[in-house]
């Protein structure tokens, strides 16, 4: 239960996928000008993460691995994700309406997302097992979405000051970032 | 083969991925800690970009209209499966230190752009070119950031020491000196109005996606396409209803004329 806590807390906090590893900055640069619709984007990535470690374990364990295909890896998970957005978008469409009014808009800008991809390629090359995939990929998604929501309620609050000429619009996004990935450095002591 | 040039031109310096476009911006800032990976990652990606050119323009003509975006990944990923291999096979050093970017190559948004953008549209020679051309300059652009990184950072690149120990900012060879160093270029490219995606000062793309990278989650590629199609056919609908009014207007006022005439011819 121990190790189970201190992966999810080091996937998202000591190695968060953003501020750290790098992964999936298009949408945490591109969707984070309002609160509202970064936790959105925040709570489908957090559902499609965890879906694709629990999918993406189970082609590795029970398909991969026993015809010795494991090469095959990069291509079986980019199909399965995508396969599995898709399939995820029409069944919230049909069957859970509420949610995919919630989610909907943001599940076709997740699939490839290279944080999705990056989890789950992670899981294999730690070789973590069923429980810890799981654990890692919910960990990475959290990870995704407090910086995100942090990087968009920063942004709404930035909104009206004086930045100077020259750095209005990205550059701005991008120094609040790499303060946010200083800020976010001091976690590293948290875990060992 | 003039063509051919212009395509190389026009990806390192006209379109260049890194500095105009903003494409693909994970790797940018996540292998830009020394220039020899960042050459490397350039390097791999290029490989990646010319033969996913080449191979998609070879099919474009067999893969259904329908199916193109998972077709497209499928020949992306196979060919960075072989990249990876034979990197973790010639290069083992560059392998361990490029880590999961390797794989990652097949989200990139540059090549699914460019297969969408021009592979899917040209010819075989021309969109090999167009690979080369686009890969040179995402290798041009990562290996001067991480140029910047390696020697304000480490104070030596490519193995020659330019700044003494005391005087190195470790910051910028650490996770959040990738995002000062390209804050420090986008605000430059907004202070001397130079074309990028992030102000919005540059050349209207080709890219299916606008090529912002700012606003794109990796599937604009394939979003895009749809409204793309959507924003044409509206286009031409109105240019064909503005043409018809226009000669449905003339043609009135033809007949209004010529009433005119045949009431003057009366009043005569």
């Amino acid at each position: 239960m121990k190790e189970l806590i201190l992966v999810i807390v080091g996937a998202a906090l000591v190695n968060n996928i953003i501020l750290s590893q790098f992964q999936g900055l298009c949408p945490f640069l591109g969707v984070s000008k309002k609160v509202d619709t970064s936790l959105g984007m925040g709570g489908a990535v957090i559902f499609v993460i965890v879906l694709a470690s629990i999918v993406t374990n189970l082609i590795y364990t029970f398909v991969l691995v026993p015809f010795n295909v494991t090469y095959l890896q990069t291509i079986a998970f980019i199909l399965v994700i995508a396969a599995l957005v898709q399939f995820v978008e029409m069944f919230l469409k049909k069957n859970v309406p509420s949610l995919y009014q919630a989610l909907g808009v943001f599940l076709p800008l997740i699939t490839t997302n290279c944080a999705v991809l990056g989890s789950a390629l992670t899981n294999v090359q730690k070789e973590y097992n069923f429980i810890f995939s799981v654990a890692n990929g919910f960990g990475t998604a959290v990870g995704f979405t407090v910086a995100i929501v942090l990087l968009a309620s920063i942004r709404e609050s930035i909104e009206d000051n004086d930045i100077p000429y020259n750095f209005q619009g990205s550059p701005i996004v991008l120094i609040t970032s790499g303060l946010m990935a200083i800020a976010f450095m001091g976690f590293s002591g948290l875990i060992k | 083969m003039n063509k051919c040039m212009e395509r190389i031109y026009n990806g390192i310096v006209k379109e260049n991925p890194t500095f105009v476009l903003m494409l693909g911006m994970c790797p940018t800032l996540a292998v830009t800690t020394t220039a020899v990976n960042g050459v490397g990652m350039g390097l791999s990606t290029t490989a990646v970009l010319v033969f996913s050119n080449l191979i998609i323009s070879a099919l474009r003509k067999i893969i259904p209209d329908r199916v193109r975006i998972p077709a497209y990944i499928v020949i992306v990923a196979s060919l960075v499966t072989i990249v990876q291999l034979l990197l973790q096979a010639y290069v083992p050093s560059l392998y361990s230190s490029l880590g999961i970017f390797i794989p990652l190559i097949v989200v990139n948004c540059i090549i699914l752009g460019r297969a969408e953008a021009y592979a899917a549209k040209n010819g075989p020679l021309e969109s090999a070119f167009d690979g080369i051309g686009m890969g040179l300059g995402f290798t041009v652009g990562l290996t001067s950031i991480a140029i910047v990184r390696e020697i304000i950072g480490a104070g030596a690149v490519f193995g020659m020491t330019f700044i003494p120990e005391d005087f190195r900012i470790t910051i910028f060879g650490l996770a959040p000196g990738a995002f000062f160093v390209l804050a420090g270029l986008t605000a430059l490219q907004n202070k001397f109005k130079a074309p990028s995606a992030t102000n919005g000062s540059a050349a209207p793309s080709k890219l299916a996606c606008g090529g912002n990278c700012m606003t794109c989650s990796g599937s604009a590629c394939s979003a895009n396409h749809a409204v793309l199609e959507e924003i044409r056919a509206k286009a031409e609908a109105e240019a064909a209803a503005a043409k018809k009014a226009a000669a449905e207007k003339a043609a009135a006022a033809k007949k209004a004329a010529a009433e005119k005439a045949a009431q003057a011819d009366k009043q005569e």
